[in-house]
């Protein structure tokens, strides 16, 4: 993989146009949708249960074909994109560095240089001493921070996040949430966090996006006026609460 | 080991139970012995015949196993092959499900016819039989694949087959296992109904006995091929559990 020169230009610009995407039968899930995230930007998108966030998602990730409209990201080289799932889906059947060098070992990469890759993926998510570990011994916390080494492993300038530590006790999800935060600040990835907390999206994000329940438009396009280094004492800030109370009015008009 | 011992020590109760119970029976005039016979007395045939049984268990055996193999590499390929597409599993999928319908009992003349008498017809017998759960254990597992690690393999661009040997094949490993235990007895079932009319082995010895009035010798073929389907049964749970005990929560401990 080529390493970007400046280190904080390494992500990409993310592009929807007139995407549109329906369900059989006759289910219109996005219609109309335009959506510009900048090179290097963290954006937070919420919306109600069902509104089509996933299907944004995977549309983003190239997982899915849109029936019509256009998706550019640039730059467009092939394995710049990694996805995380809302639970780790780990592969039970391989230890934990075996896990998260998977991406690279189904890109190609030696042995070598992709254990390498993914022991240094696991030392960032402040995972050491249980890459001979597997999945069934982990909690799910461990779980959820292999998830996340193996979609950083490939040093991706997309990051792509649906929902991912909605399943964790909240004293985990605050962790990570830190822990993704900084990451994010260190090699100035391209974001997209999918959400159903409406602080969680502000605590993490410089944007947010709110869609509607149905076809899912965007009715709240906020820049998150807050400063750039957010630890966990940030989460009391005044500040932020202004924020929360923005988003949660957006959510609520119906 | 001690523990082990006394996990097994429940399910022996039953039968000593059941064996002095039978015995007490008989000895006292209750039951006429030509009907049941005594626990002693099977004892008794079986160290009698000792040369005559074994030599049959022999052959059982080896047509059972013969029919176990082929159900197991036949009904995994097939399976792959139905798990291709909808719409090969359409057209196809129901004609393993009428495979499965026939009675064994009355195609095992049309099995001799087409391989003669002796071991091929036993072998085909036990086949038969014991395909089915191999295919439709494995299909399922195949088919149940978590969608969120297909869209992984997707998304850094994993070929079908590279997915089927890395995602699909181990991910189904507990359904194929299952399968292969329901196999396993089902092989010996088969193989002793081929006896009956194809063959020699315990089938052919039941067949005789029962002729002769010799329920004791019945009893302990009876025996002997109960003991072989347990022993196949105790092959698949023992590679069951080699293969499976690091991940799955069916073979772990505690
Ligand atoms: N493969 C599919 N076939 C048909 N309908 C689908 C499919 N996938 C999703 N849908 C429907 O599309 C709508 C949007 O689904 P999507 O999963 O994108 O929502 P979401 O916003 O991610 O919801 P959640 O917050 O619950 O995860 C839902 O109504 C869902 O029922
Ligand atoms: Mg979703």
């Amino acid at each position: 993989m080529s390493e970007s020169p400046v280190p904080t230009a390494r992500g990409v610009a993310v592009s929807l146009e007139k995407v549109r995407k329906v369900y059989e039968p006759n289910r219109i899930v996005v219609e109309g949708m335009d959506l510009q995230v900048n090179a290097g930007e963290f954006l937070a998108i919420l919306g109600p249960s069902g509104c089509g966030k996933s299907t944004l998602l995977r549309i983003i990730a190239r997982l899915l074909e849109p029936d019509s409209g256009t998706l550019s990201i640039t730059p467009d080289n092939p394995f710049q994109t990694a996805y995380v799932f809302q639970d780790a889906h780990l592969l039970p059947w391989r230890s934990v560095l075996d896990n998260a060098a998977l991406p690279l070992e189904l890109m190609g990469i030696d042995r070598t240089a992709r254990e390498a890759k993914a022991r240094a993926a696991l030392a960032l998510v402040g995972l050491m001493d249980t890459e001979s570990l597997y999945p069934a011994q982990l909690s799910g916390g461990m779980k959820m921070r292999v998830s996340l080494a193996r979609a950083l492993a490939t040093e991706p300038r997309l990051l792509l996040l649906d929902e991912p530590f909605a399943a964790l006790d909240e004293v985990n999800r605050f962790h990570l949430d830190v822990a993704l935060r900084q990451l994010w600040q260190w090699h100035g990835m391209t974001v997209i966090f999918v959400t159903h907390s409406i602080s969680e999206a502000a605590f993490l994000a410089n944007r947010a996006v709110v869609l509607t329940r149905r076809k899912c438009q965007i009715k709240l396009d906020r820049q998150l006026d807050l400063p750039l280094e957010r630890y966990a004492s940030f989460r009391t800030d005044p500040a932020l609460a202004a924020e929360i109370s923005h988003l949660l009015e957006a959510m609520e008009e119906e | 080991m001690k523990r082990r011992l006394l996990g097994i020590f429940p399910a022996l109760l039953p039968l000593i139970v059941l064996c002095g119970a039978t015995e007490s029976a008989v000895r006292m005039g209750l039951v006429k012995s030509y009907l049941l016979p005594a626990p002693s007395a099977i004892a008794q045939a079986l160290l009698v015949n000792r040369v005559e049984l074994l030599g049959a268990l022999w052959k059982t055996s080896e047509a059972a196993l013969a029919g176990f193999a082929l159900s197991t590499v036949a009904g995994i390929a097939i399976a792959v092959f139905l798990s291709s597409s909808k719409a090969v599993q359409r057209a196809f999928y129901p004609y393993a499900v009428f495979f499965q319908t026939v009675p064994v009992i009355a195609i095992a003349p049309l099995l001799v016819i087409w391989f003669g008498y002796g071991l091929r017809t036993v072998i085909a017998s036990a086949f038969v039989v014991s395909i089915f759960p191999v295919i439709a254990n494995t299909l399922t597992g195949i088919l149940s694949t978590d969608p969120a690690l297909r869209d992984l393999f997707q998304l850094y661009g994993a070929s079908p087959a590279r997915t089927l040997f890395q995602l699909r094949f181990p991910a189904a490993l507990p359904q194929i296992l299952t399968g292969l235990r329901i196999a396993g007895g089902l092989a010996v079932i088969g193989a002793i109904v081929g006896e009956f009319i194809g063959g020699q082995g315990l089938g052919s010895v039941v067949d005789v006995a029962r002729t002769q009035q010799r329920v004791d010798k019945v009893f302990a073929a009876v025996l002997l091929a109960s003991v072989l389907g347990l022993a196949l049964f105790g092959l698949v749970s023992a590679v069951s559990w080699m293969t499976l005990r690091r991940w799955h929560a069916s073979e772990s401990r505690d």
